[in-house]
């Protein structure tokens, strides 16, 4: 079956809307909307093929081979690419949908079509890849579109600082990427996935000596290494602790691709490599622990940084942090299986979320603090209904998809040895900080009495079906996944790796479900009952709460430490050398010639005699030559 | 004797050749170099070339000093006659040339130089006049022609140079 | 017999008094003199070594020369009527047309 279509349909969308643009204008969705669903088709198809045992790789072209180095474009179809595929397309599909409603009548209408196909596109190669450099390539290139997006108003000064900073923030992880690309290639002799695979055996006896260059001596295991830097990468790319600071910037983006990238797919991308190159990490037990502790630490972070935001977009972003810190949690205690189905129950009800609050925000004309919301159940049934069954899902309720997922974490966390007792437990608690920051969110913006805008309270209706419906779509699948057994179909992919169900299983289970209702509950009394508690408990524990509201200043730590000092350089660099030295030789060059042309112009005075007097002098020269030779 | 003859014709070319320079009254300079011809031509005599002697004064002194003479009564200036700015530079560029070419005169020149291919009878053989006529109109015959090309041009030149500018009537 | 680089000195010391001349003196009279001197420079140094080589052809040229000198100086005299009717000077540094 033709399985490059996956990606090069969204790709052909992304070129016609590209080229003619200018001209297709408010028609752009007639273009993008079928590639997209197109692809969702081959998708499920793919899918079913690939459950009935058939595993796709295509070689589309060879660029160069050069002794051991083979770069290609090549796609492997196997049962964790499908499921990646599956939600990639049915994601972007919905958002496409959506945006025919959102960014209608915008003057960057074909252009914000054409970028999203874009970023299908490179996903889905990206997750396609079978090799190294083809992820790397895509992964790039997602953060290019990422760029794009995030500052796709770009007349407005803090979308393009946010688009900057999330693609330089990306740049940092991507360095040690590209270093961990390099030592693959010098472990392995190939930048293959399958021979990859295939030597892990013999290369975990390896060792490098990390301190050689200044002459010390600390020897590592060298996959470890790989797999740090690899997954350097992937903190930048999946807003793990300490390169989380971009992802909450770049909520300046339209909300529709707050949803795609910053939701369900980009930021997923990390996650998706470090399952992806899972016998690479099962090799390394001490990098599947950094891992793990990064994601848990990313976790913590997250959900406690939510339970004070206001912007409702804010909320949302720093929930994703924290859900892909369970993610990263799980891989790194070699969940893969679970943390997959964790990335793909949440890529349907953040995606949701988001979606929803784009409702919100289009209704209320733009308005995103929650301050300035309240009493919209009735008036936005729809969006209302959704929200709350996308936030159950995130809360961990029963039944939902959320619940089987995040459960299958904490459980598989638990029976993955001491430490992941430890984790599981910090998972617990953030089960309890999710269920509340996320039903806060849904009270203070839906029920009680309405805050908002005189101006606008009259108008505010439910949005058109086109984004009313995809809305829909995402509830069912935040419920739906749950129940289609992913993790028994991703299984085979990670033997070795998946954690068992011991005998904690229920426990852990009944406390995490009890910690979620207990969420629930506490933000129904602190929002609903009791509005005044929330103002009292933020001026009793001041220092909490400011360190909570500020996101543990993490930006004003990088910016005094970082940023600043950068820039000095940068400036005394500009002065000393780029001004002083560089345009001091050219303009230098260029007034010394001058002066020189001034100088030598005083030779032609007009007076006959003064050239005579140069005659002579040259017969002086010639005549002392001739005596001295 | 001889030595005698040469030193003295020596000096006084000499001398009366740095007055020509030096002396700031046009006239003057005049006369100088008019004792200067004398004495050039009185040089050529000691070198057997008597005809040679003869056409010195005629030419130099007889024809051209005078019409020196007649332009600066002519042109009847007022003697501002310090010299140049540059006099000292060239004062001293004039000096350093004269003592390198003495230098290299006496120290590479070489007395034995080799004759020219074409060989024309000996000065001493026939009389100056008589040699120097045959040469002239055999051998350098066309440059004698050309010779008084020259002078027709440059009397026609001269002629058209020094005429007054008639006003609206075109130069015949 | 003199010996011939004393004939050539005495060019020498005539032909670059002639040039300091030209160099030196700003009316223009008489630096057509001192260009007169350096051609009876060369003259004195053509008949000498005529003399010395018994080659009548340096005299030919001292003969041709004066013819020349003869021309030149009819010629630059009438310029130099021609500058003074232009400019009522005759003073060299007072004509800077080839100035920059």
């Amino acid at each position: 079956m033709t399985y490059e279509l996956i990606p090069l349909l969204p790709l052909a969308s992304f070129l016609i809307l590209g080229m003619f643009g200018h001209w297709i204008r408010d028609k752009a969705h007639l273009v993008a909307v079928p590639a997209i669903v197109l692809s969702l088709g081959i998708s499920i198809l793919a899918f079913f093929d690939v459950a009935g045992g058939h595993h796709s790789t295509i070689r589309l072209y060879t660029w160069l081979t050069s002794g051991m180095l083979d770069v290609h474009i090549g796609l492997s179809i196997d049962r964790l690419t499908s499921v990646m595929l599956l939600l990639v397309t049915t994601v972007s599909a919905l958002v496409h949908v959506y945006t025919i409603g959102y960014m209608q009548g915008e003057p960057g209408y074909a252009r914000f079509f054409s970028y999203i196909a874009l970023f299908t596109f490179s996903m889905l190669m990206l997750v396609l890849a079978d090799n190294f450099l083809q992820l790397f390539v895509f992964w790039e290139a997602v953060g290019l579109c990422s760029y794009l997006l995030i500052g796709h108003w770009y007349e407005r000064q803090s979308a393009v600082a946010a688009a900057t900073k999330a693609f330089v923030v990306n740049r940092v992880g991507d360095f040690g990427f590209m270093l961990g690309l390099l030592l693959v290639f010098t472990t392995f002799d190939s930048l293959d996935y399958a021979t990859a695979f295939a030597n892990v055996g013999p290369a975990t006896a390896q060792v490098m000596n990390i301190l050689e260059p200044v002459g010390g001596s600390f020897e590592v295991s060298t996959i470890t290494v790989i797999c740090l830097l690899l997954f350097m990468g992937a903190i930048g790319k999946s807003a793990q602790f300490p390169l989380h600071v971009w992802l909450p910037d770049a909520m300046e983006g339209p909300t529709p691709i707050s949803a795609l990238i910053h939701a369900a797919t980009m930021v997923t991308a990390g996650v998706f490599m470090v399952a992806r190159l899972a016998p690479l990490y099962n090799a390394s037990p001490a990098a599947m622990s950094v891992v793990a502790v990064v994601g848990a630490i990313t976790m913590v972070l997250g959900a406690t940084i939510a339970l004070t935001q206001t912007d409702i977009k804010r909320v949302v972003a720093y929930s994703t942090m924290s859900q892909l810190g369970y993610m990263m949690m799980a891989c790194g205690l070699g969940a893969y299986a679970a943390g997959i189905y964790h990335l793909m129950t949440h890529g349907a009800f953040k995606a949701l979320l988001f979606l929803g609050c784009g409702s919100v925000i289009i209704a209320l004309h733009h308005e995103q603090d929650m301050r300035r919301m309240g009493g919209l159940k009735d008036r936005l049934p729809i969006t209302y209904w959704t929200f709350v069954i996308g936030s159950l899902a995130l809360a961990g309720f029963p039944l939902t998809a959320g619940f089987f997922s995040k459960d299958d974490i904490l459980v598989s966390a638990w029976a993955a040895g001491p430490l992941g007792q430890v984790l599981s437990m910090f998972g617990v608690l953030t089960a309890l900080l999710t269920a509340f920051y996320s039903f806060r969110l849904v009270f203070v913006t839906f029920w009680g009495p309405s805050r908002v805008d005189q101006q606008h309270a009259a108008h505010v209706h439910e949005p058109s079906p086109t984004m009313t419906v995809p809305l829909v779509i995402l509830a069912v699948l935040s419920i739906a996944t749950g129940y289609v057994g992913i993790p028994e179909f991703l299984a085979p992919v990670f033997e070795g790796g998946d954690g068992a169900h011991g005998g904690g299983a229920m426990g852990i289970m009944l406390l995490a479900t009890a910690m979620g209702l207990l969420g629930i509950g506490g933000a129904y009394y602190a929002y609903v009952l009791h509005p005044s508690l929330p103002d009292r408990w933020a001026h009793q524990w001041r220092t909490a709460y400011e360190w909570s509201f500020h996101k543990w200043y993490f930006d004003e730590a990088y910016d005094r430490s970082i940023v600043r000092p950068t820039f000095t350089v940068a400036v005394e660099l500009w002065k000393r050398i780029d001004v002083a030295v560089i345009d001091g030789a050219v303009n230098g060059v260029a007034r010394a010639i001058a002066w020189g042309a001034w100088f030598l112009r005083l030779v032609q005075s007009g007076q006959t005699q003064h050239y005579a007097l140069g005659m002579a002098l040259g017969a002086v020269v010639i005549l002392t030559l001739l005596m001295v030779m | 004797m001889a030595q005698f003859f040469f030193f003295y014709f020596a000096l006084v070319i000499a001398a009366s050749s740095v007055l020509v320079v030096a002396l700031r009254n046009p006239i003057y300079s005049a006369l100088s170099l008019l004792i200067m011809f004398f004495h050039v031509a009185g040089l050529y005599v000691t070198l057997h070339a008597e005809f040679l002697a003869a056409v010195q004064v005629i030419v130099y002194a007889g024809a051209i000093l005078v019409l020196y003479l007649f332009v600066v009564m002519l042109l009847n200036l007022k003697h501002d006659e310090r010299y140049h700015r540059q006099w000292p530079v060239a004062a001293a560029v004039g000096s350093i040339l004269v003592l390198e070419a003495v230098v290299l005169t006496l120290v590479k020149g070489r007395t034995a130089l080799a004759r020219p291919p074409v060989s024309e009878p000996s000065v001493e053989g026939l009389g100056n006049t008589e040699s120097l006529g045959d040469v002239l109109y055999s051998t350098y015959l066309f440059p004698f022609e050309v010779a008084s090309l020259i002078l027709l041009v440059a009397m026609i030149g001269a002629i058209i140079l020094a005429k007054k500018d008639l006003s609206g009537e075109s130069l015949q | 017999m003199i010996p011939l680089s004393y004939y050539v000195t005495l060019s020498a010391v005539v032909f670059f008094t002639g040039l300091v001349g030209v160099l030196i003196r700003r009316n223009i009279i008489i630096i057509l003199l001192s260009v007169e001197l350096m051609l009876n420079a060369t003259n004195i140094n053509f008949v000498a070594f005529s003399q010395s080589l018994h080659n009548i052809a340096g005299q030919v040229f001292v003969f041709f020369a004066l013819t020349v000198a003869a021309a030149e100086v009819a010629v630059g005299l009438a310029i130099i009527i021609a500058l003074h009717r232009a400019k009522h000077t005759i003073n060299v540094d007072e004509f800077q047309l080839m100035k920059w």
